[in-house]
């Protein structure tokens, strides 16, 4: 039992921070229909701002829990801006043009922002502190929980429950909703649509953010390339969900950190990402457009 | 271009070079050692940066400003402006000639070339012709692929298995990874019948990850991580050669293998499967009410792109006499389907020319060593913003119908 727990709440921990990631993935691809490859690198941004921010406050002395809040801030702005970057340089030129266009740019970006982190900082695997402190009454669940995991949980929730507010109740969210519905209506009823593809990109880049520096203290280090396959993941995560659906994104990566966590203590650890994908192309074969993605019918 | 709109350009330009030096400051200032605690600040990166980028940005912006005037132009006059390097392909006067020297000047290169170039020149034409067949699939019949280089691992490891095993040839080996490629394409081809767009795509990349993760791990099958060494070269009747001659023996090959897949590729496309393909790209339910056979159609696709890769993977393994897993990452798949958008999809000319940019460029790029990869990616994006059809854009054959004859 207790060994199930553990599997369990890595598998919790684990998909939260894929649903982080897939979150913008998700968004991204409901307004504009583009798979953003650069997206696994802003989140490696978002771990490296970390670093860089810990390193600088740890130097000067902080306290820790102070320096994770203002690591996880200065990332997300940072990201954020990003975010905000990309679309514009390499996504922005390329409206109307053929479909694969924005995706061969996205995989130019990814390329670009992930030999500039090599180059301005190491190619090399740098540490990462430890930045969520172990707490006192956690000492009876540390059997299967330990303090980081249960902090990743609790703040992916959060931010989830915010994002999903975000979207219900102000006017961005439902400008956002109508251009995910149909991008020229929204246009013709009033609605800036640049603004609001900007805004799914910088919304989508802080998550990234929160998770990337979550991820890493967790892990412990980081280097340029934890981008592409945590980026992957993410992915999956979002198709299997079914691709432009918010809580099809996190229904996703938790069914992912969990089918990994499981598959990986109870039949073998070799083949994690196997499992993964084995299960995507299943739930594919099954439900062509993911666990909460609506079949829609094609207009002739 | 007026002088104002020089002002208007400089002024952009000046705000963008300093959000982006605002942008990278930290990560280009900033270097951290969180064990030792120290902090190293590096403020000559933050100006070079906005150096750069503001000329970086300045061109940018006025180059972006003449493809969009170049465009309201077009719309304008509504005829398209076949760019100077279409034109010259499709000129018969100029093609024979140009093909005849490219044929003299590809037999003669390994004799005035060095073994280096010659190398280097094989790599280049293996990914011609993976960018054909990927072009197949993703060009020519709309299916987005995007573990296209598992079927590239599945040729060479067939080669390099049965040569480990059993000491088969790379003649007699040929043919059959072949077949195993088209298998594996078949493979594929069933389960995805019923995904569009990107759902394919993201179903294409999870099977070339799960053939790389099971060849990587499953070491009493492949050898793990470590891979295969020893492979053989290909035979020569039994005549031993020195592996200076093995480079331009194995250029020969390819030679051939390419120009049969650019003729048989350029066949198909005008062909009846090959109007069917571009059919099914167009619109899938259209084409079925037309009475083309979609799944048909579409195994054919992913069968004959596999083929062409497969086969490929079976010339790698015998050039480098050594394949491991390494050789089969995403990476791979994501340049061979760039060398397709990139040339121009659907085009036989534009996908070879995106192969040769693609594998020679970085190759030429060593001067800058470590900085190639990062000029490559900025490539990629500058081509597609400024060309998104590719550099030689897919002609369509035109039947013309005697509207006499016709009655």
């Amino acid at each position: 039992m207790e060994y199930f727990l553990q599997l369990f709440f890595s598998g919790l921990s684990r998909g939260s921070v894929y649903a982080l990631i897939a979150l913008g993935y998700t968004m991204v691809y409901g307004i504009i229909e583009l798979i953003n490859f650069a997206h696994g690198e802003i989140y490696m941004i978002g771990a490296f701002m970390g670093l860089i921010v810990a390193g600088v406050l740890t130097a000067m002395g902080w306290p820790v829990l102070s320096i994770l809040v203002i690591a996880i801030i200065v990332s997300v702005l940072y990201s954020a801006a990003y975010g905000y970057t990309v679309e514009k340089i390499a996504y922005k030129p390329l409206r109307g043009a053929p479909r694969l266009a924005p995706l061969i740019s996205a995989i130019g970006m990814s390329i670009l922002l992930q030999n500039y982190i090599m180059l301005a900082q190491t190619p090399d695997f740098l540490p990462f502190p430890r930045l969520i402190p172990d707490l006192d009454f956690m000492e009876r669940f540390s059997m299967f929980l330990g303090t980081s995991d249960l902090f990743i949980i609790v703040t992916s929730l959060v931010v989830m429950v915010a994002l999903t507010l975000f979207i219900k109740f102000t006017r961005m969210g439902k400008a956002m909703r109508a251009t995910a519905q149909n991008r020229k209506m929204a246009m013709l009823v009033g609605v800036n649509v640049d603004q609001v593809i900007s805004a799914t990109f910088v919304i989508g880049s802080s998550l990234a953010a929160v998770g990337g520096v979550l991820i890493a203290t967790h892990v412990g280090q980081i280097n340029f390339v934890i981008g592409f396959l945590a980026g992957i993941k993410a992915f999956t995560a979002a198709v299997l969900g079914g691709i432009g659906s918010i809580p099809g994104a996190v229904l996703g990566g938790l069914v992912l950190g969990w089918t990994e966590s499981f598959a990986t203590g109870y039949v073998s650890s070799d083949y994690e990402d196997v499992f993964a994908f084995c299960l995507l192309v299943l739930i594919l074969i099954f439900r062509p457009a993911g666990l909460l993605g609506k079949q829609r019918a094609q207009k002739v | 271009m007026a002088a104002e709109n020089i002002f208007a350009h400089v002024k952009r330009a000046l705000i963008a070079a300093v959000w982006l030096a605002f942008l990278t400051a930290p990560i280009m200032v900033i270097r951290v050692d969180t064990v030792e605690k120290t902090v190293t600040w590096r403020w000559m990166h933050l100006a070079y940066m906005a150096a750069g980028s503001f000329l970086l940005a300045l061109v940018w912006y006025i180059m972006l400003e003449r493809r969009d005037r170049g465009k309201a132009n077009k719309d304008a006059e509504g005829n398209v402006k076949e760019s100077a390097l279409a034109r010259g392909f499709a000129d018969p006067k100029l093609v024979k000639p140009m093909l005849a020297f490219g044929f003299v000047a590809a037999v003669a290169f390994p004799w005035i070339f060095s073994m280096y170039q010659t190398n280097i020149l094989v790599s280049a034409l293996i990914y011609v012709v993976l960018g054909l067949g990927l072009n197949i699939t993703v060009g020519l019949a709309g299916l987005l692929d995007l573990g296209y280089v598992a079927f590239y691992a599945v040729g060479a490891y067939t080669y390099a298995l049965l040569n480990h095993h059993f000491d088969l040839g790379f003649w007699t080996v040929l043919p059959m990874g072949a077949i195993m490629g088209a298998f594996f394409g078949l493979l594929l081809g069933f389960p995805v019948l019923r995904l569009r767009g990107d759902y394919l795509a993201i179903v294409t990349l999870g099977f070339g990850q799960i053939i790389r993760l099971v060849l990587e791990n499953w070491s009493d099958f492949s050898f793990g991580p470590s891979g295969i060494a020893n492979i053989d070269r290909p035979g020569l009747f039994g005549i031993p050669y020195s592996v200076e001659q093995a480079t331009t023996y194995i250029y020969y090959i390819m030679l051939g293998l390419v120009m049969l897949t650019i003729f048989v590729t350029a066949r198909l496309k005008d062909s009846r499967i090959g109007r069917a393909w571009l059919a099914l790209r167009e619109d899938e339910i259209a084409c079925q009410a037309m009475g083309i056979d979609n799944t048909r159609a579409k195994l054919m696709a992913f069968a004959l792109g596999a083929t062409l890769a497969s086969l490929m993977g079976v010339v790698f393994a015998a050039k480098t006499t050594f394949v491991n897993p390494a050789s089969f990452t995403f990476m791979e798949s994501a340049m061979i389907l760039a060398i397709v958008v990139l040339g121009g999809m659907g085009s036989v000319v534009g996908v070879i020319l995106g192969a040769f940019l693609l594998m020679l460029l970085p190759e030429y790029m060593r001067a800058f060593s470590e900085y190639r990869m990062l000029l490559f990616g900025a490539t990629m994006i500058v081509i597609m913003v400024f060309m998104p059809k590719g550099l030689v854009r897919a002609k369509r054959k035109i039947y013309k119908i005697n509207a006499e004859t016709a009655g």
